[in-house]
């Protein structure tokens, strides 16, 4: 019996941190931020295999398994990456595969990290206003809202039916309109359809539902390495600081507050990797723990971002030391795929303890 | 990330069930210390290796090398099929791994085998009125006279002193040395001339707890477990172990599988609670946090079995996320039943026994005891995370 990750997967997050700490620190986050592109960033994750994590070797990959697309997403949740790893490197490849069909080539582009997959799942997890997608036949109508990424070449969209279609990002019938949010570390997109060519990837509601929570375990993992990231920065800020000649870290006020943040953050690790080892091993329990999962790292993060923030005091309410884009990456993982109301809700739909 | 024990322990798992399956008629239903119908379960369940497993079969144990997987698959086998786990008690739970650890021979073979047979019950005499965070600033005092301690003092939280046939009791018996070095751990008779016993009723209305009082009570000197000044350590040797186990996960997951029950059961206006969706949203909270606990302790586990593995803070915050979520977890239950969550001792209307209220409260008390929810933000903070200690305050003379 051993839970916990292995050297191998030890050596992944070590290498993924080693390359985000030296060429993704926060000032290039912020160049994203003021509108740069994260070119130079995915290019340099797919060197090191990241867009290949799971696709399978026969088509170019490294076939690995969720868990480790799960490590990886906390490092890039600790240096709030701008990355379109959500979309291309976990839900897309989840979706192509379990589909059976053929997509050997997209795959070997997806891997070689020179196709980018961008992902409109909101319509099918929980459809806002008059937002709603529509297929009749092969033509895609309608609208999505906060797809994600802003550059991708390709859509992989989920209708109100949870059919999985994939669509071309220059497809003469498709307008995509940036939506700015408050997490400035990612970009999302309005897209709307009008008679656009939708290739039906899967009407089966298990391949969607295999590519909703493989990507929920991912947000919650990016929800994960942002919130330690906070916690991290709050202990260190509290014992620099010095108020009344001595470091606020020794005041019981401040010093309580980093330990209910690691008390409450510290199941949330091995909640992130039980979800992961359970998306590929252990079937009958994966989709429930995926859902607590989602819906309380969301709730933790939202405690640590707040409480972290407060340890810096008014330097934490700034710019410029830059916590508001850990803060802002938690709140927005918080609604991606599912706010925890909602997931909660489909937690208990799925222990029978009330009708959908 | 291997989650099987392997072919070994599903083995023995069939083992511990199906001793479960022939023998469980013979378990006593309470947890009465002193009944021979629990005597002699306990004596089944060591010839059986199923408790007291580790101690040397010299001192009346079962002599099994200690495997924390055995002990696990045990203790879940006995909790799911509800039956009793053996005796417990401070004695068996506490003194008899301290005397294993630090005793002399002939204290092992005085006190292990009746501690562990149920014939000598024990009480802890830690905390002081003037003592209880701050454990070490204890002032019951001994001091030697001849070839006896002189002991006078007093006590608090001594559960079971009421009933207890044996102390064992840190005391200060080096007053010149510093708080941690100038106490001693002694061993008892309650029957010893000069001990008083005042029982403590607590907030379930029950009184385990006693106030101890001792006034010139005369100890031989030869019962002291290590050395004049060392009781600190003899203490310390177990304490943390203590903490980890006080609220363990499986047994909340019972208690939410209860309250699921609950809700199921239970109506307002007609409509079930399980399909009013602000409880059962709250129901979900809780289920997502013992989800996380039961995980943090298999992180927890395995960080036991495989020592090159970095448990984290794991192991630290088990006793602080652990009381305070089944403190909440009974508290939700409370909640949906409404007036009908206040019912207790004798009224018709209560629910589990009145289980929930009694938890809600003894859970309280398991947040303040054992090291209160303060004292593990302390250990979390300034052990765990490295932040600085607070300054000494230092008294003005």
């Amino acid at each position: 019996m051993q839970f916990g990750l292995s050297e191998e997967q030890i050596l992944l997050r070590d290498n993924v941190n080693r390359f985000l700490d030296d060429n993704a620190p926060l000032d290039r986050v912020r160049a994203y931020a003021d509108g740069g592109d994260d070119a130079d960033i995915w290019a340099g994750l797919a060197e090191l295999g990241v867009p290949a994590l799971l696709v399978p070797e026969a088509q170019g990959g490294i076939g690995l398994a969720p868990l480790d697309a799960a490590i990886v997403a906390e490092c890039l949740g600790a240096h709030v990456t701008p990355s379109p790893f959500l979309g291309t490197a976990i839900m897309a490849p989840t979706a192509l595969v379990a589909s059976g069909g053929q997509h050997d080539e997209l795959l070997a582009d997806i891997a070689a990290g020179t196709h980018r997959v961008g992902i409109a799942f909101g319509e099918a997890v929980k459809r806002r206003n008059d937002a709603h997608v529509e297929v009749r036949g092969e033509r895609m109508f309608g609208k999505s809202l906060f797809a994600f990424d802003a550059d991708a070449d390709s859509y992989l969209v989920a209708d109100q039916n949870r059919h999985l279609y994939l669509i071309a990002a220059d497809d003469p019938g498709l307008k995509r309109v940036h939506l700015t949010t408050v997490d400035k570390s990612r970009r999302t997109v309005e897209l709307t359809y009008d008679n656009v060519q939708a290739t039906c990837i899967s009407t089966d509601v298990a391949v969607f539902e295999a590519t909703l929570d493989i990507g929920r375990v991912a947000i919650a993992a990016d929800t994960l390495g942002a919130a330690q990231n906070m916690l991290d920065q709050a202990v260190e800020y509290a014992k620099q600081r010095e108020q009344f000649n001595r470091p606020i870290g020794s005041f019981q006020a401040v010093k309580h507050m980093c330990a209910e943040m690691a008390a409450q953050l510290e199941p949330c690790r091995s909640m992130v990797w039980f979800a992961g080892h359970a998306l590929a091993e252990l079937p009958e329990e994966a989709r429930i723990t995926t859902c607590h999962t989602k819906a309380h790292l969301a709730e933790v993060a939202q405690f640590v971002a707040k409480t972290a923030t407060e340890v810096h005091g008014g330097m934490g309410f700034t710019d410029l030391v830059g916590l508001h884009y850990w803060f802002k990456r938690c709140g927005a993982n918080r609604q991606w795929l599912g706010a925890p109301e909602f997931v909660r809700h489909e937690a208990a739909v799925l222990q029978g303890l009330v009708s959908d | 990330m291997d989650l099987s024990f392997g072919p070994e322990y599903d083995a023995f798992r069939e083992e511990v069930v199906s001793f479960l399956e022939n023998n469980a008629d013979k378990a006593p239903k309470s947890n009465d210390l002193r009944g021979q119908k629990a005597k002699d379960w306990q004596k089944l369940l060591i010839e059986n290796g199923y408790t007291c497993r580790t101690i040397p079969k010299e001192f009346g144990g079962y002599g099994a090398e200690p495997d924390i997987i055995k002990s696990r698959i045990i203790a879940e086998e006995f909790s799911n099929a509800r039956v009793n786990p053996g005796l417990g008690g401070q004695g068996i739970s506490m003194l008899v791994p301290t005397l294993l650890e630090m005793g002399t021979q002939e204290q092992k073979e005085q006190f292990i085998r009746p501690t562990i047979m149920g014939d000598m019950l024990w009480c802890q005499g830690y905390s002081e009125p003037g003592a209880g965070s701050d454990l070490a600033a204890l002032t019951t005092a001994a001091v030697l006279d001849g070839d006896e301690w002189v002991i006078n003092g007093q006590k608090i939280w001594t559960s079971t002193a009421h009933i207890a046939d044996w102390i064992f009791c840190l005391v200060r018996s080096e007053p010149d040395a510093p708080k941690h070095k100038g106490i001693s751990f002694l061993l008892f008779d309650m029957k010893t001339p000069g001990i008083e016993v005042r029982p403590l009723v607590d907030m379930t209305g029950q009184a385990n707890f006693n106030e101890t009082f001792f006034t010139d009570v005369r100890v031989p000197k030869h019962q002291i477990v290590g050395e004049r000044g060392q009781g600190w350590q003899v203490a310390n040797a177990i304490l943390g172990h203590e903490r980890e186990t006080l609220a363990p996960a499986n047994t909340a997951q019972t208690r939410v599988n209860a309250l699921i029950e609950l809700m199921r059961s239970e109506t307002a206006d007609g409509a079930r609670l399980i399909d009013n969706p602000v409880y059962r949203d709250r129901l979900m909270k809780i289920q997502s946090k013992v989800m996380a606990m039961r995980f943090n302790e298999l992180r927890v586990l395995s960080a036991r079995l495989n020592p090159g593995q970095d448990p984290g803070l794991s192991r630290m915050i088990t006793k602080l996320e652990g009381t305070e979520l089944r403190h909440d977890l009974e508290g939700l239950a409370i909640d949906i039943m409404g007036e009908i969550g206040l019912a207790y001792d004798d009224n018709p209307y209560l629910r589990g026994a009145g289980s929930w209220q009694r938890d809600y409260m003894y859970f309280l008390g398991l947040i303040i005891g054992g090291g209160t929810s303060q004292i593990q933000k302390n250990i979390i903070s300034e052990r765990g995370l490295g932040m600085p200690r607070e300054p000494k305050f230092e008294k003005a003379s």
